[in-house]
């Protein structure tokens, strides 16, 4: 399975997120921009839940490419120390589980399991978990 | 330099009106403003115009006369009526013009918000993943603000019964029906923890305003209400913005900054007044915590207060503040290109004493209106009788 674009996953095993560091003010984002402003800068692998909320409805084709079947899925931000809060599902969890503060680590979820080539988009999960390979 | 006054108001009232274009319920509020104000379309000057899916502005001369006037289209998001505002007040500021136009007018399909990631600058796969949805946003900064300043679920309810109740009394707003609390809170989920009554709909309606300057006004002869402050600004550094893939990590224990917080504090400082001195307020309810939020990021509270606010009344209509006095985005749906000048509207008619069931009691002199847009805009305006 490969990531849903280029240059969002290192290649380490487990992978990290890559980020963009602003070469003037050190300001960390996500994803790394174009242009010779930011650099790349893989990011952490854990951090914490900052808040989230449930996705309910399916979004709107275009440009949501996720199943026709919809089934409920968490979003959260969550915060890497010291560099970026970023945006990226939750898998592995409860919806009841979820706590603002709760430990997460990058994993990947496919964006339509049942697709032939399923696409890969970021996630976090509670630490901890057993790995999933999903790479 | 002369001082910027209201002297017409139109309105198309607002919700769903089949068979008539998003274009032609703004002439027809144009239309009504210009009766209001006693006077022509051959009369007015100028005119800025707002929306966002509903076709070019300028193109309804065809319905309300060749003239030759100027007619700029504006496109802001949801701050499209405050930027048209905020450019018709520098035309008659700077002596350039006395009598001009602001007109706001939109017509949005069903459901959610239909927007697209290079609109925004974004990459295509963050749209793909199903991250262009503006509820997600909103659900996501509520749930922070709620852990971070102890606001409850029932304070979120309290927005939206306040909400339908107002509406009850104002003829434009959509719906109208009250809804109880609980039934409310019990509703089902959009984005936890935002239940179905919570957010407002894209919706279709159309605002006109006549901005006259004060001499323009007085030969018309209309009460004087002045546009005493009107800001457009964009965010600040680390702000936490819809359509946010990342979000800066607070530096510091102050309030987060926001497009919000310089709009308002700059359209104070303009006005020469502070929030204490306003009757009323028209903030903008997306959904029902952004009313919460709005209210300290607005400087009427400080974060957290809310939850006392709202659980004493002091934004219901005979409370200290009243606030959202139609009923709001929640009660009147949005239509983006009207949405911000509805506001301006119900303080118009507030300011003038016509609110009807809804009019706030004690002959209010000042009203404050603010909304707020992807992806990190604002508009404040504040109205002095």
């Amino acid at each position: 399975m490969s990531a849903i674009a280029e240059g969002l996953f290192t290649d380490e095993n487990p992978p990290r997120l890559i980020g963009g560091r602003d070469r003037l003010s050190g300001r960390i984002v996500f994803p790394c921009p174009p242009g010779d402003q930011f650099e790349p800068w893989p990011l952490q692998r854990t951090g914490r839940l900052w808040s989230y909320t449930i996705q309910r409805y399916r979004p709107k084709s275009p440009p949501y490419a996720g199943p026709e079947d919809f089934h409920p899925w968490p979003v959260a931000y969550v915060e890497l120390p010291g560099e970026t809060i970023v945006e990226a599902r939750l898998a592995n969890v409860a919806f009841d589980a979820i706590t603002i503060g709760m430990a997460l680590e990058l994993t990947q979820l496919p964006l339509d399991p049942a697709a032939a080539q399923p696409v890969l988009i970021p996630a976090f999960q509670p630490l901890g978990q057993p790995a999933r390979g999903a790479s | 330099m002369s001082d910027v006054c209201i002297v017409g108001v139109g309105i198309h009232p607002f919700g769903r009106t089949d068979g008539i274009s998003g274009l032609d319920q703004g002439v027809f509020a144009v239309r009504q403003a210009l009766a209001d104000a006693g006077t022509e379309w051959q009369d007015i000057q100028f005119a800025y115009g707002g929306s966002d899916a509903a076709g070019n502005p300028d193109t309804m001369v065809e319905r309300l006369g060749l003239t030759g006037i100027q007619f700029i289209n504006v496109r802001n998001g949801c701050a499209a009526g405050g930027s048209s505002l905020a450019s018709a007040a520098m035309a008659i500021k700077s002596g350039e013009y006395d009598l001009g136009l602001a007109v706001g007018f939109d017509k949005h399909p069903r459901g959610a918000f239909n927007a697209l990631p290079a609109e925004y600058n974004l990459p295509d796969w963050y749209g793909e993943a199903g991250y262009m949805i503006t509820t997600q946003f909103f659900a996501a900064k509520i749930r922070r603000y709620m852990h971070e300043h102890g606001i409850s679920a029932t304070s979120l309810g309290r927005v939206a019964e306040k909400a339908f109740r107002n509406a009850v009394h104002a003829p434009h707003a959509w719906r109208r029906e009250p809804v109880a609390l609980e039934t409310i809170l019990e509703a089902s989920l959009v984005s936890d923890p935002y239940t179905k009554y919570m957010f407002c709909s894209p919706a279709e309606g159309g605002v006109a305003l006549i901005l006259a300057s004060e001499k323009k006004a007085r030969e018309l002869g209309k009460p004087i209400i002045r546009l005493k402050a009107v800001t457009m600004r964009t965010r600040p550094p680390g702000s936490f913005e819809v359509f946010a893939p990342s979000i800066d990590i607070a530096k510091d224990t102050a309030p987060r900054g926001s497009a919000s917080r310089i709009a308002s504090a700059d359209a104070f400082t303009m006005a020469g007044i502070g929030p204490e001195d306003i009757a009323l307020a028209q903030l903008q309810d997306t959904e029902a915590g952004a009313e919460i939020m709005h209210m300290a990021e607005n400087g009427f509270c400080r974060d957290g207060e809310q939850e006392a606010w709202l659980a004493e009344g002091r934004t219901e209509i005979g409370g200290s503040l009243p606030v959202n006095t139609d009923g709001g985005c929640l009660a009147c749906g949005e239509p983006i290109g009207a949405s911000g000048l509805r506001q301006v509207y119900e303080n118009a008619i507030q300011l003038r004493g016509d609110g009807g069931g809804r009019q706030v009691p004690g002959n209010p002199k000042t009203a404050y209106s603010h909304v707020y847009g992807a992806p990190g805009v604002s508009a404040v305006t504040i109205l002095e009788r």
